[in-house]
């Protein structure tokens, strides 16, 4: 997480471009000096900045920072790794290589294959920045903690019996350099406001929860500017690229008090109807994570698992992941979301492509000591590590559903639902190591009943499998119902990492789904 | 200096800071610890690495206004910087009604888990205990993917009031999955230990590699209720998720699983089967933890469920003032009692059931009856009269550790665990359960 500091050091540049290539070149010769065939380095600032509060209370405003470098390099066929906190002098950038390339050499005795490393061009000195309109980092804390505040008084003002929230900001500066000849300054933002809204009934002691229906963003304050072009109306009002945090909250705590006398759910086969708002986990889960090439290859399997998503599916041009509606493609470019940046963590640059085209699995997600297994001569540019001292290895992008290409809005594709469940945010989730079988939850559920909202409905999960789920897919609706769902906290990797990602969507309909009934009594 | 401070170094590094405290009063916690560990799969080495972090953290406070600054190198000017940061922190803060002022000196009791031996393990040593793993699985042309951590450190406070804590501490983590090459067998197992002198690397892949070729070839039971023998690996990853939701202030408002309507609770109502027994103890051998909390209250032996009685719930020492007891602070180790069926007992009792080896990817579905769902995964099989008789394809559960603890058959003999879910040891029996709930198979390996 890094050390405490004021909110004023946030503002505080850090150290000059100049200063880094200095620093960076210092280690780069001291490992082409010691052997090493390939080294890249990451002179990473990270700055958080968390606001919490509960009801009429602040309970805490957490600012940190962590400043460092994180040496990586390949010698005698093999990968080596060293970590150095608050470096100053180039005699540390220079030990920090030395010592990645002997372990580097230690570890090579038990490798059985050298690292195969895709060919990549230097870019020189270059810079990226996230396009964002307002620094949140700029922004008075007060300003902040007023604004969550008023939020949770507009929720206790609506019912509510408790209500937390939170504002999570993030900044990563992260300055890369490599032996292929790249300087590269980047910038990136993110910022996050969520609420947990808690609704008691005394008399029976049931209690029901309402989660903010915000999405994480790869954007600056401007998130929080409510605009109502950002707004989707409907059954309940969800956001696009700008979140009116005071009006769900306020609809939000009506809402968690619906809940109390809602309809328990009777368990049984159902269309659902998925808002992006739910339906980016179900991707994140069961598309996203099984198409890391790492996982199909056995890298992740003492942890994350493997895959059901294997070579030969792949390899046989035909494996029917969805139905013909299912397009799925991997981005590291969308303008606002999570894991758009300009070059990822080892110097390649990043683009687009498919993974799933009209139904048929097409591709996975490699870097550059990946790309030669699938026969591709370049990376996909999605390798990453969570902080200076972590190692960096493959990620997920952004990986979404493409916007159906005919027009069709929501209230269209309800219409023709007999018996199904419109299901808006996101809950519970579970899937197994190989990403077959999964169990999902949400925020909001409503009954669909002969093209109509019949009502609210509660104590909802679904259960499918994944290629069963997505060929169910009849209609996704077009773009302008198109919406960013994501999370900050995409674990992998022992030790583990964390990664944020975007999902984005339109509306989709999955006809057929098991839904089963969750209330219990202890 | 070393990174990990002795008891005197860290007495008088923690005196100096607080000599430069001008607040009302001042709290000072410091940590340091050196860690290593190596990745593998496939058969080889993936990553390695290292990690030596420190920090002293200081919280100064004005009546109830209060500031906190943190800092990772520990020269005289870095930690007197560091104070006056706090100091001006606390001053531009807003009162925080929830503060309460620092502890006056305590005692505490005797926990030792620093072991010499697992403060000694090095990049040889983890290479060395991953080898004779690593050639076990190759031998009998088997996929190994494992990780082996070591970690070595200590924790220190001290406030104004005179309050002086230490303790230092050392611990091993070792997993690892077995697979066969066609991918129809998968077997996993966790050891962790505080003395790297219990870790036997080889006879722990020896259990892995039975699991994986075990349960090649699995077939399809019906999900429905089941019979279940859990392993002590598999059963902790629900019942921890009891121990998380102990605190008091959740329950009295009314939001959680131990919460009753009319804002009152569960404490001193039996909510398991009698034979259920669950304390903390830090003082345990085979399973110390800190004698001190973060905040510095003792951390001595508690109760917490004793014979399927609600016997303590976790009180802040803000919500203990504010509700007038005495407050108990979150348990460093938690220990479940047993009783004396080994497994092979349990499993001759059995007539028809299933034995867990472990559950994967725990997640709550309802904070109000602590429903949980998950998988089984690397290695589940079918018992029928009293014998193993075949492996079987994994199931999706949906289940209430609750519900669980009240359809208790038979409790075995306590063993140390690592959670597969939050990476803590625990000591629990392998335990028999009526009627556990299996909605849904999954083709997953």
């Amino acid at each position: 997480m890094g050390r405490i500091v004021s909110p004023e050091a946030f503002l505080n540049p850090g150290d000059d471009v100049a200063v880094k290539k200095k620093l960076a070149d210092a280690a780069l010769n001291a490992a082409k000096s010691k052997g090493a065939s390939y080294a890249d380095v990451r002179i990473g600032r990270y700055l958080n900045q968390f606001v919490i509060t509960r009801e009429d209370k602040v309970q805490n405003i957490v600012n940190t920072e962590s400043y460092g470098v994180g040496v990586r390099v390949i010698a005698n066929g093999c990968w080596g790794f060293a970590a150095v906190v608050d470096v100053k002098s180039e005699a540390q950038m220079a030990k920090a290589a030395e010592d990645a390339v002997a372990i580097a050499k230690a570890n090579a005795k038990l490798m059985k294959e050298p690292v195969q490393l895709a060919p990549q061009k230097g870019f020189g000195e270059v810079s990226w920045k996230a396009p964002i309109k307002k620094n949140a980092f700029e922004v008075p804390v007060k300003e902040k903690a007023d604004l969550l505040l008023s939020v949770n008084a507009a929720a206790m003002a609506n019912g509510a019996n408790y209500v937390n929230s939170i504002l999570f900001l993030v900044n990563e500066q992260k300055y890369f350099a490599s032996t292929d000849g790249s300087y590269i300054d980047q910038d990136v933002h993110r910022i996050w406001p969520i609420f947990n809204i808690t609704s008691i009934d005394p008399k029976s002691g049931k209690f029901e929860t309402r989660n903010a229906l915000s999405a994480p963003m790869g954007m600056g304050y401007d998130y929080l500017q409510v605009n109502p072009k950002d707004k989707v109306t409907g059954v309940t009002t969800r956001y696009n690229m700008g979140y009116d945090m005071l009006e769900d909250a306020t609809a939000g705590a009506k809402q968690a008090k619906e809940k109390l006398t809602a309809k328990s759910v009777e368990a049984g086969k159902y269309d659902l109807i998925l808002d992006p708002s739910h339906l980016w986990l179900t991707i994140h889960e069961s598309v996203g994570h099984p198409l890391e090439l790492d996982r199909v290859l056995g890298y992740e399997a003492n942890f994350a698992g493997t895959s059901f998503a294997t070579l030969d599916k792949w390899q046989s041009k035909n494996f029917q992941y969805g139905s013909k509606q299912v397009n799925l493609i991997a981005d590291k470019l969308q303008v606002g979301s999570l894991g758009a940046v300009g070059w990822d963590d080892e110097g390649v640059n990043t683009k687009k492509w498919d993974l799933v085209k009209d139904g048929v699995l097409v591709n996975y997600q490699a870097i550059r000591d990946q790309a030669h297994i699938i026969g591709e001569k370049e990376s996909h540019g999605c390798c990453y590590a969570d902080s200076w001292s972590s190692v960096q290895f493959q990620r997920m992008p952004n990986v979404s559903l493409a916007a159906g290409k005919t027009p069709l809005s929501v209230d269209d594709m309800i219409k023709d639902v007999k018996k199904g469940i419109y299901i808006i945010g996101d809950g519970s989730f579970s899937i197994d190591q190989q990403r077959y079988n999964f169990q999902f939850g949400g925020q909001l559920f409503y009954e669909i009943k002969d093209g109509k909202i019949a009502g609210m409905l509660k104590d909802v999960a679904y259960q499918s499998n994944t290629q069963e789920f997505w060929n169910s897919c009849v209609q996704v609706c077009d773009d302008k119902d198109y919406r960013l769902g994501g999370s900050f906290f995409d674990g992998k990797g022992q030790p583990s990492q964390s990664s944020a990602v975007s999902h984005g969507s339109s509306t989709a309909r999955f006809n057929g789904v098991n839904v089963i009934n969750t209330a219990r009594k202890i | 200096m070393s990174i990990i401070l002795t008891e005197a170094e860290a007495k008088a590094l923690l005196q100096k800071v607080l000599k430069y405290s001008k607040a009302d009063e001042c709290e000072a916690n410091i940590l340091g610890e050196e860690r290593g560990n190596l990745r593998y799969a496939r058969n080889q080495v993936s990553t390695s690495g290292s990690l030596v972090n420190q920090n002293l953290s200081v919280q100064s406070a004005y009546g109830k206004k209060v500031g906190v600054a943190t800092i990772d190198e520990f020269s005289d000017e870095s930690i007197e910087r560091c104070v006056r940061r706090s100091e001006e922190l606390a001053q531009l803060a807003p009162e925080n009604p929830e503060h309460v002022g620092v502890l006056d000196p305590q005692t505490y009791q005797k926990s030792s888990g620093f072991f010499e031996s697992t403060a000694a393990v090095n990049a040889d040593f983890r290479a060395d205990a991953v080898m004779k793993s690593l050639e076990l699985s190759r031998a009998q042309n088997l996929t190994a993917a494992g990780f082996l951590e070591n970690q070595k450190g200590y924790t220190a406070m001290m406030n104004s009031k005179g309050l002086f804590a230490y303790y230092p501490s050392t611990s091993v983590n070792f997993t690892l999955t077995v697979r066969t090459p066609d991918g129809k067998g998968s077997g996993y197992v966790a050891r962790g230990y505080s003395d790297v002198k219990k870790l036997d690397t080889a006879a722990a892949t020896k259990i892995a590699i039975q699991k994986s070729l075990g349960s090649v070839e699995a077939k399809a039971l019906e999900p429905g209720k089941y019979t279940v023998i859990l392993e002590p690996t598999a059963a902790i990853v629900l019942l921890e998720n009891i121990y998380f939701n102990f605190d008091a202030r959740s329950a009295d408002e009314g939001r959680s699983f131990l919460s009753k309507p009319g804002g009152k609770t569960k404490l001193n109502e039996k909510i398991v089967d009698e034979r259920v027994n669950i304390y903390s103890d830090p003082s345990n051998p085979d399973l110390p933890g800190s004698p001190y909390s973060g905040d510095g209250q003792p951390v001595n032996k508690m109760s917490w469920i004793e014979k399927g009685v609600v016997k303590n719930m976790v009180y802040s020492r803000y919500w203990a003032q504010k509700n007038n007891v005495k407050p108990v602070p979150f348990p460093s180790n938690v220990i479940m009692e047993g009783g004396t069926a080994t497994m092979e007992e349990m499993i001759k009792s059995t007539k028809q059931g299933i034995l867990v080896t472990k559950l994967w990817y725990i997640r709550e579905v309802d904070p109000q009856t602590l429903l949980l769902t998950g998988l089984t995964r690397d290695g589940t099989f079918y018992i029928e009269n009293g014998v193993i008789k075949h492996p079987i394809k994994n199931f999706r559960f949906n289940e209430s550790p609750v519900i669980m603890l009240n359809n208790l058959e038979t409790l075995g003999k306590p063993e140390r665990v690592v959670s597969t879910e939050s990476d803590r040891n625990y000591l629990i029996p392998p335990m028999k359960i009526r009627e556990f709930t299996f909605s849904s198979l999954s083709d997953a390996v």
